[in-house]
């Protein structure tokens, strides 16, 4: 079953709570607080796989997959910036395509495949090549955004392996950056991309 | 002895954790039984609250405490996390505690706060009308700062005379609060073959840290632990202590790394209070998770400024006197005095022989201010440069030329002038050869040429403009131990903003060791870990301030190795030198110690060597950091105490080439070049994505981003990315030019200055005048620069917007 975030809020709603809020709100684990499961609520423990592996989880149905990552799987690289799909800075792959986790259910994406920064480099340590390419052009400053960037990156260099400086930046132009050497930053996705084709 | 560190770029330690996802900022951190926080903001630009009832809230199963201002210390009158009479909508009023956000959330909704609607502002000149109402019950403009005790808020009102200018769109000059002036005023107009008269309305924008202040904090032992964000870790600990109402030795602060800065948090946030004492009270950790919202209300905003230049010119472009008037808008707290610093900038910059600044610093009712990236300075080249390009337009002069002719050189004079009558100096200039350089880089001269002429319904225009700022503080201190591992250790006490100064500051101190960095650990972002007291990190202060800070100490380190050699091995520590991680005899390699020797040596020996004595001047804070270490090696620590002879300024030219379509107002940034006038390169890589990020945001500035209020409900209206645009890589060409000129500043040990404020104003003023260059030096006199402002202008000859109209 996939729930649309229309039909989420509406349940929000119907629950009494603030729907404007609702997004950015999140609810501990039901073990802090016994909740009652409404009529027709769908089921709450999930299997997600995440990175490679298979988590299981207990997600509320209006959690998204950004509060889903970070609170209940302690993947806090994924950020969140605005929680509002302005910024960019949640971007996950879903199935090799970039998605602001903070805009996606996390009960809609039950058997697909999630990657996040985290799951990036090799388990012993080697770094993903567009993690090195970033790491050797020194791509980023305050790097909140970074994660984001790098996982809308690879999603899009998974279409077009090759790309000119410009067509980069449209890849990856939903994320923001406010530090803003955006002439760096694309360096150093260039730099990856090469590294990528030559891996 | 190997190839200085300095000047040479390097991979900081920190980027490693940063491309894996592994670096933490403050929302990252967990701790068991976390409760969770939401704020109460107050829906309305000024009221007082009557009454609260909380019944509802508290008997929700969940929740666990609320914290109203009442809660809070008394902090005499300045700012807190919380308040019973907001003078902004959006300001804090209460802070739920519960076991989870929904829950929290859910309580604030049930809570019932009875507000006392009272009168508001939104507009500074409004404020100044005979009638027009305080945004606080205390008046509504700060004074002249009296020397100890700062500025107390005043109540002025300009007369319906003083007004009879706005009905032309030029700013009204009323009674100014302060004043200062040089020179001959009126023989310099008098002087002038041309005299221009203009008036700019800079807006205001929100700092929107990729980061919001989110905020977790814990109780242990009596003491305070906080994971919060800040730009200045040694210089955040005192105030948290301040607005939690403890002793800074009970706070414990966590800040490794923080999603930028740009001055929101220059010494920390204010709101991070509210989670330190939520735990306190509910003895649980807890955590606050400010939302994008929120944080455009709370998470600070840059001063606007309705700016007046009256400019005269000798025929040859070179500026005759200046007459500068300006109406701050510092919102609901402060005060903040960028209006000084942009008058003073005016001066450094474009060095008139006569000078009067005057500004009056209104308070509104909308959300506060702090100095935001070139605070005052990026304010100054918007009012001042419509007024050079129209008058290099109809001198027909280059706008490279004019900029050259009046540009500040060497130790060039500036205002305000001092106590003593005496105008100050420059430590050091390099104005007019970053204008030259930038224009052969740009080829500016076949750019010019092209600028103006319409194709299709393109036309495309060349702008120049410099940027500056005040670029080093001094006196700080630093603390570094060789120990027998044979490793450095530089304990570093500024923020982790990504600039890298953090790390950069102990290159200078490896530098002085011929240490080789692979044997340099820097320790930051802790107070547990003691750490020195620095500089603030902000202001473009850090690069200065704590190189020098560094080579002092590692000047302390040298001497005290080569004495104990001489202790050791005979001789006078002259005889000694410092090379290949060792100390040893003039003449005789052989006869010395490794650095891990002399460390072991520095232990045995004690006093001085291991830090149990400690220099006299010192900070407290560092010496309560050095007595902790003290004895875990040869200890470096020492105040820098190097002489300076002027006031230290960096400077940023600035080139923009912009495409403008007349048939929509589209403008497109073709191509952009920042030279950085910023004294020995230290880092070249971190200095290059600084000028470019400081360059974009002043682009930002000048073709989208600003904060709209709305004057009859006295709310914010952009309080999302979406209606306060940041650039995005889309914006910008896909490569942007800069460099720097790498003239070492004399006034300076290392030869640093800081970077991070100039190229803002740079960037600001150059867009901005190269749209004027295509369209017309009349099209706009507001920013940002947007497409109805310049088809209104083409289309139907007025300007878009009431002239003097702010936050629209």
């Amino acid at each position: 079953m996939s729930l649309s975030r229309r039909n989420f809020i509406k349940g929000v709603i119907a629950g009494g709570a603030v729907a404007t809020s609702a997004g950015y709100l999140f609810r501990g684990g039901g073990s802090l607080l016994g909740q009652s499961s409404a009529p027709g609520a769908v089921e709450r423990l999930i299997t997600l796989s995440v990175n490679g592996q298979s988590r299981r989880v207990d997600v509320m149905k209006q959690e998204t997959l950004a509060m889903t990552l970070r609170y209940k799987l302690g993947l806090t690289g994924t950020k969140l910036g605005c929680d509002r799909a302005e910024c960019g800075a949640c971007t996950v792959l879903i199935d090799d395509v970039p998605h602001y986790a903070c805009s996606v259910l996390t009960h809609s994406v039950r058997g697909r495949r999630i990657a996040t920064i985290e799951g990036m480099s090799e388990p012993g340590g080697a770094l993903h090549p567009i993690q090195q390419g970033v790491l050797d052009e020194q791509g980023f400053q305050c790097a909140f955004c970074l994660p984001g960037f790098v996982m809308a990156a690879t999603g899009f260099l998974k279409t077009n392996p090759n790309p000119t400086r410009e067509e980069l930046a449209h890849g990856v132009s939903g994320n923001l950056c406010r530090c803003q050497d955006y002439d760096k930053i694309l360096t150093a996705l260039m730099r990856g991309a090469e590294y990528l084709r030559q891996a | 002895m190997a190839e200085k560190l300095v000047g040479q770029n390097y991979l900081p330690v920190d980027h490693i954790a940063k491309v894996t996802g592994r670096a933490k900022y403050a929302e990252d951190f967990r701790a068991d039984g976390m409760l969770f926080t939401k704020l109460l903001l107050s829906p309305m630009p000024h009221a007082r609250v009557r009454s609260i009832n909380m019944d509802a809230a508290l008997a929700m199963p969940g929740v666990r405490a609320i914290l109203t201002a009442d809660d809070l210390p008394d902090l005499g009158g300045a700012e807190r996390a919380l308040s019973n009479e907001p003078i902004y909508a959006g300001e804090p009023i209460l802070a739920v505690a519960a076991v989870d956000e929904l829950t929290a959330a859910e309580a604030v909704e049930r809570i019932d706060v009875d507000l006392e609607p009272l009168p508001f502002v939104t507009d500074s000149l409004d404020s100044l009308r005979p009638d027009g109402p305080n945004p606080r019950l205390e008046g509504n403009a700060w004074g002249a700062p009296v020397p100890g005790e700062g500025s107390a808020i005043e109540t002025i009102k300009w007369t319906t005379d003083d007004f009879s200018e706005e009905a032309f769109g030029r700013l009204p000059m009323g009674r100014a609060l302060e004043e200062w002036s040089y020179g001959e005023l009126d023989a310099g107009f008098a002087d002038a073959a041309l005299v221009l008269d203009e008036t700019f309305v800079v807006q205001s924008t929100c700092h929107h840290t990729m980061e919001t202040r989110s905020a977790m904090a814990y109780w242990q032992n009596g003491k305070l632990f906080i994971h919060a964000t800040t730009q200045s870790v040694a210089r955040t600990r005192g105030n948290i202590a301040r607005w939690v109402g403890i002793d800074p030795t009970q706070v414990v602060l966590i800040s490794e790394y923080t999603g930028g800065g740009f001055g929101s948090r220059g010494a920390g946030a204010v709101s991070s209070s509210i989670p330190a004492l939520l735990s306190k009270k509910t003895n649980a950790p807890v955590m606050m998770r400010i939302t994008r919202e929120e944080e455009s209300y709370i998470g600070r905003q840059r001063t606007n400024m309705t700016g007046r230049a009256k400019i005269g010119f000798a025929n040859d472009g070179r500026i005759t006197a200046l007459d500068l008037f300006i109406v701050q808008d510092t919102g609901a707290y402060g005060p903040l005095g960028d209006h000084r610093s942009a008058g003073r900038a005016a001066s450094i910059l474009y060095q008139p022989p006569a000078m009067r600044w005057r500004a009056v610093n209104v308070a509104t009712n909308t959300p506060p201010r702090q100095q935001q990236r070139s605070p005052g300075e990026m304010q100054v080249n918007a009012i001042i440069e419509p007024v050079i390009t129209k008058a290099a337009k109809q001198l027909g002069i280059d706008q490279v030329a004019i900029h050259r002719l009046n540009a500040p050189e060497g130790k060039a004079m500036f205002g305000p002038p001092g106590q003593d009558g005496q105008l100050q100096y420059l430590t050091s200039s390099f104005v007019k050869e970053a204008l030259d350089r930038g224009a052969e880089v740009f080829n500016w001269d076949a750019r010019r040429a092209r600028a103006g002429q319409r194709r299709g319904s393109k036309v495309r225009g060349v702008g120049v403009t410099v940027g500056t700022h005040g670029a080093g503080s001094t006196d700080y201190d630093s603390i570094m131990t060789i120990r027998p591992d044979g490793r450095l250790y530089v304990q570093s006490g500024v923020g982790n903003l990504g600039t890298h100064s953090c790390m950069d500051l102990a290159r200078v101190a490896a530098d002085t060791l011929d240490m080789p960095w692979e044997k340099v650990e820097v320790i930051w972002g802790n107070t547990g870990k003691h750490l020195p007291w620095s500089c603030m990190s902000v202001g473009s202060q850090t690069t200065h301030a704590m190189t020098r800070a560094n080579l002092a100490g590692g000047m302390d380190a040298r001497r005290k190795l080569q004495e104990i050699a001489a202790r050791d091995l005979g001789g006078s520590a002259a005889d000694y030198e410092i090379g290949g991680e060792r100390v040893f005899r003039r003449g005789n390699a052989t006869q010395g110690l490794t650095f891990a020797q002399a460390a072991q040596r520095a232990i045995e020996l004690g006093g001085e060597y291991d830090g149990h004595e400690l220099p006299g001047d010192i900070n407290e804070m560092t010496r309560a950091s050095a007595t902790a270490l003290a004895g875990v090696g040869l200890m470096g620590v020492a105040r820098d105490n190097y002489p300076r002879d002027g006031a230290t300024f960096s400077f940023t030219a600035g080139f923009a080439e912009v495409e403008v379509d007349v048939e929509t107002g589209a403008v497109t940034l073709v191509d952009y070049l920042g030279v950085a006038d910023v004294g020995t390169v230290i880092n070249p890589r971190s200095l290059i994505a600084q000028i470019n990020g400081g360059c974009c945001l002043g682009i930002a500035h000048a073709l989208f981003q600003k904060a709209v209020v709305d004057p009859r409900y006295g709310v914010s209206l952009g309080d999302r990315f979406h209606y306060s645009k940041p650039l995005s890589i889309l914006d910008v060409p896909a490569r942007l030019q800069a460099e720097a000129l790498g003239l070492p500043d004399p006034e300076t040990p290392v030869g640093a200055r800081g970077v991070g404020e100039p190229p803002v104003g740079a960037g600001y003023g150059a867009v901005m005048n190269a749209i004027a260059d295509a369209v017309g030096v009349d099209v706009f006199r507001r920013a940002p620069v947007t497409a109805d402002i310049v088809l209104m202008s083409l289309e139907h000859g007025r300007r878009m917007h009431d002239p003097l109209r702010a936050h629209v």
